[in-house]
């Protein structure tokens, strides 16, 4: 046993960090608003960095690796605050054609969500329909879809479904779709422990930075406790995150679905936890535009829902506990 | 990121496994919670049968008669000897798991001869003398004072909150040796031996009512020299050295016993009844116990990584002081859970009638040292925000 990462795994992540610090700095990032975070030519850079086609077999031309490679690559996309369909363009390629090389992208809901929401659903070529059936996928532009004028999260533009969905062509079964759940569960954990880390690496620069009564605020025990919080809930999601990649590759170290629901449950815990208690630290400076601890804040919130709610996980949770 | 145990591993779990099926069912019965005497004679009896196992001190080197088991082992073996209800280390905590360590790392040839083959055996007991009334947290402002006359120190001060002094053989004691030097220079480092004249000992009855620490005084009480480790105001790092001694083991046999009572936490929940529903049908008791749930899973799998880490780089990172902060305040939320579920029940640390209670209320009461002992809750944030964080101290104090 030796749970940390292996060198090909700490050279992956580095190289993903070495890309989005050149290529996605936040002031890109915030850029890409007007264009509702979508940029098509950063896609195809994500997928010659073999972000699409990561878990592809490398004689169908991918990278040949597996989940617990996934969840380190998801998670520097999360610290970057990456915009864009990335969740259903890393668990689509090599399912819809197109999307492994980044020149398709796609959107995803479920069926049955009541919400009717579709993130990303008028910039995008497809929509993947998810059901206990499978996935079936039809084209954006067959689908009724209507913009909501103010979205939560600025980068993250949402559309309302407001006719019956198409029939579409099924690209994947019910044993398919129960795999890309829980891959997408563990995908937006990882988004999200990245964004619990940048809320952490922000909060400490600004509390160093920030001076009150002569001295740094990050030198104040109740803002270095709540501080210490933010290390405490991204170390254990990290831990947990890591367990569930590694777990999905190899089902026989551990209990697949407990590990995914507890993996989302505390990265979400550490996301939404983390970037509350920076825009704290940021004081009144925290509740502006200006400041990113808002759009951190704004994209945990919106990823929150997706594959399961906190409240939905832990009695998920419960119900796995409570047969054994 | 591998999270297979070799073959080794699993070999020696199954081993441990079969030993302990074999000599668990001679245990004699556990003594009552306050007979000093008889704890220590069920703990040592029980490091004797570890020691005639070839299991004694599993994380000591092996030229000093340990096992020199990987930390993998080391992990495998307190889960198993957790899961299977084996005694706990008890009085042999500090001499296993402190004194020991810090003698082998520091000592000479002769001390080490004198004592590690004894602790090993279960035939030494010792305490810790660190803690002061007025040394706390801020364990370097001690002031237990030392004179040297001849070779002999002659201490005068007093110790706290030393657990097993009533039955222990030694004492690993620090004293103030320069009171004209700088609070963590100055202080040095002895094992004194606890049937000294001069010494009293007097037992602090705990929030349970038991009496696991004493006060102890020392009054013109006299230690050879030759009884030092390291030297003469060295004693802080003498005593930092074996801080780390444990590399991320240290929690593990409490995060299984704290997962084994989330599982029984489960089981009440269905026990326990309201009108026609039980409190299991409630979602809000379901949410609590899996949101407890999920952290016991990550604690178990932080601790995998802070071991993976010490491995590497040969310490402990600050990964302990998150595990410890993380567990203690989880297994208060835990009971209060419980007793939430108990409602009037909670009134009685036994059962009440066929509800299996008593534990629970217990462990209620028992779970508010965790989060005090060993370094605070609040001292463990410090430790991750500066270490971890590189966040700045606060200024020192000054009176306006």
């Amino acid at each position: 046993m030796d749970f940390e990462l292996n060198d090909d795994q700490a050279a992956l992540a580095a190289g993903v960090r070495s890309f989005c610090e050149g290529r996605l700095p936040i002031d890109v990032v915030r850029a890409l608003e007007p264009a509702g975070g979508v940029d098509r030519g950063l896609w195809r850079e994500l997928a010659d960095l073999g972000v699409f086609s990561l878990r592809l077999p490398e004689a169908d031309g991918g990278v040949g690796l597996g989940w617990a490679e996934s969840v380190l690559v998801a998670e520097e996309l999360g610290r970057a605050l990456t915009p864009g369909p990335l969740l259903w363009s890393q668990l689509l390629g090599g399912l819809v054609d197109g999307v492994a090389d980044g020149s398709v992208l796609v959107a995803g809901v479920e069926r049955d969500d009541p919400s009717g929401l579709v993130e990303y659903g008028g910039l995008v070529d497809h929509l993947a329909v998810l059901d206990d059936d499978g996935v079936r996928v039809v084209g954006a532009a067959d689908v009724g879809l209507e913009p909501q004028p103010l979205p939560l999260d600025p980068l993250t533009p949402v559309w309302r479904r407001t006719a019956p969905l198409p029939e579409g062509d099924q690209v994947a079964g019910p044993d398919e779709v129960a795999t890309l759940r829980r891959g997408g569960a563990v995908l937006v954990a990882a988004f999200l422990l990245g964004i619990a880390e940048v809320a952490t690496a922000d909060a400490v620069a600004y509390s160093l930075e920030r001076t009150q009564f002569d001295r740094p605020i990050g030198s104040f025990q109740s803002l270095k406790h709540l501080m210490a919080d933010m290390v405490i809930r991204t170390e254990l999601a990290r831990a947990a995150v890591y367990a569930a990649g590694v777990t999905l590759d190899d089902p026989s170290v551990g209990d697949v679905e407990r590990a995914v629901a507890g993996a989302k449950l505390l990265a979400a815990d550490a996301a939404i936890g983390n970037t509350k208690s920076s825009v704290q630290v940021h004081g009144g400076m925290g509740y502006t535009w200006e400041i990113d601890a808002h759009l951190q804040l704004k994209r945990a919130y919106a990823l929150e829902p997706t594959f399961g709610t906190r409240p939905e996980l832990a009695e998920r949770l419960a119900g796995l506990v409570g047969q054994l | 990121m591998d999270l297979r145990y070799t073959p080794q591993e699993e070999a020696f779990r199954a081993d441990l496994r079969d030993w302990l099926a074999n000599v668990l069912p001679d245990l004699p019965p556990q003594p009552s919670a306050d007979d000093w005497p008889a704890r220590r004679a069920y703990d040592t009896g029980w490091q004797r049968t570890l020691f005639e196992g070839g299991y004694a001190g599993v994380n000591w080197p092996t030229e000093y008669g340990g096992r020199g088991a990987t930390l993998t082992e080391q992990l495998i073996y307190l889960e198993e000897t957790t899961l299977a209800g084996a005694p706990y280390i008890g009085v042999n905590f500090v001499g296993m798991l402190h004194a020991g360590p810090t003698i082998m790392a520091e000592a000479s040839e002769g001390q080490k001869a004198a004592h590690l083959p004894a602790i090993l055996r279960g035939d030494e007991v010792w305490c810790q003398g660190f803690s002061e009334p007025s040394a706390g947290s801020d364990l370097a402002a001690l002031g237990c004072k030392a004179v040297l006359d001849g070779d002999e120190y002659v201490i005068t001060g007093q110790k706290t909150w030393t657990s097993f002094a009533q039955v222990a053989d030694w004492c690993e004691l620090l004293i103030r040796t320069d009171p004209a030097a700088s609070k963590h220079r100055g202080i040095t480092w002895v094992m004194f031996p606890m049937d000294t004249p001069g010494v009293e000992i007097r037992p602090l009855r705990t929030v349970v009512g038991t009496s696991e620490f004493s006060e102890v005084f020392f009054d013109e009480a006299r230690v050879a020299v030759s009884n030092r480790v390291g030297l003469e105001n060295d004693g802080w790092r003498v005593a930092m050295v074996t801080f780390g001694f444990e590399r991320g083991t240290g929690f593990v046999s409490d995060l299984v016993e704290t997962g084994k009572m989330l599982q029984e936490l489960a089981e009440l929940a269905k026990h326990v009844t309201r009108g026609s529903a039980t409190a299991w049908d409630d979602v809000s008791v379901r949410r609590d116990i899996g949101q407890m749930q999920a952290e016991m899973d990550a604690l178990w799998a932080l601790t995998k990584r802070n071991l993976a880490q010490a491995d590497r780089n040969g310490v402990p990172g600050a990964g302990g002081s998150l595990v410890k902060v993380c567990y203690s305040e989880l297994l208060q939320r835990l009971t209060e859970v419980a007793m939430e579920l108990l409602g009037r029940a909670g009134l009685s640390r036994t059962d009440v009638g066929d509800l299996p209670s008593g534990a629970f209320v217990e462990e209620r009461l028992r779970s508010l040292s965790f989060s005090i002992a060993a370094g605070t809750s609040q001292i463990q944030r410090n430790i991750i925000a500066e270490r971890i964080l590189g966040l700045p101290k606060e200024k020192p104090w000054t009176s306006s």
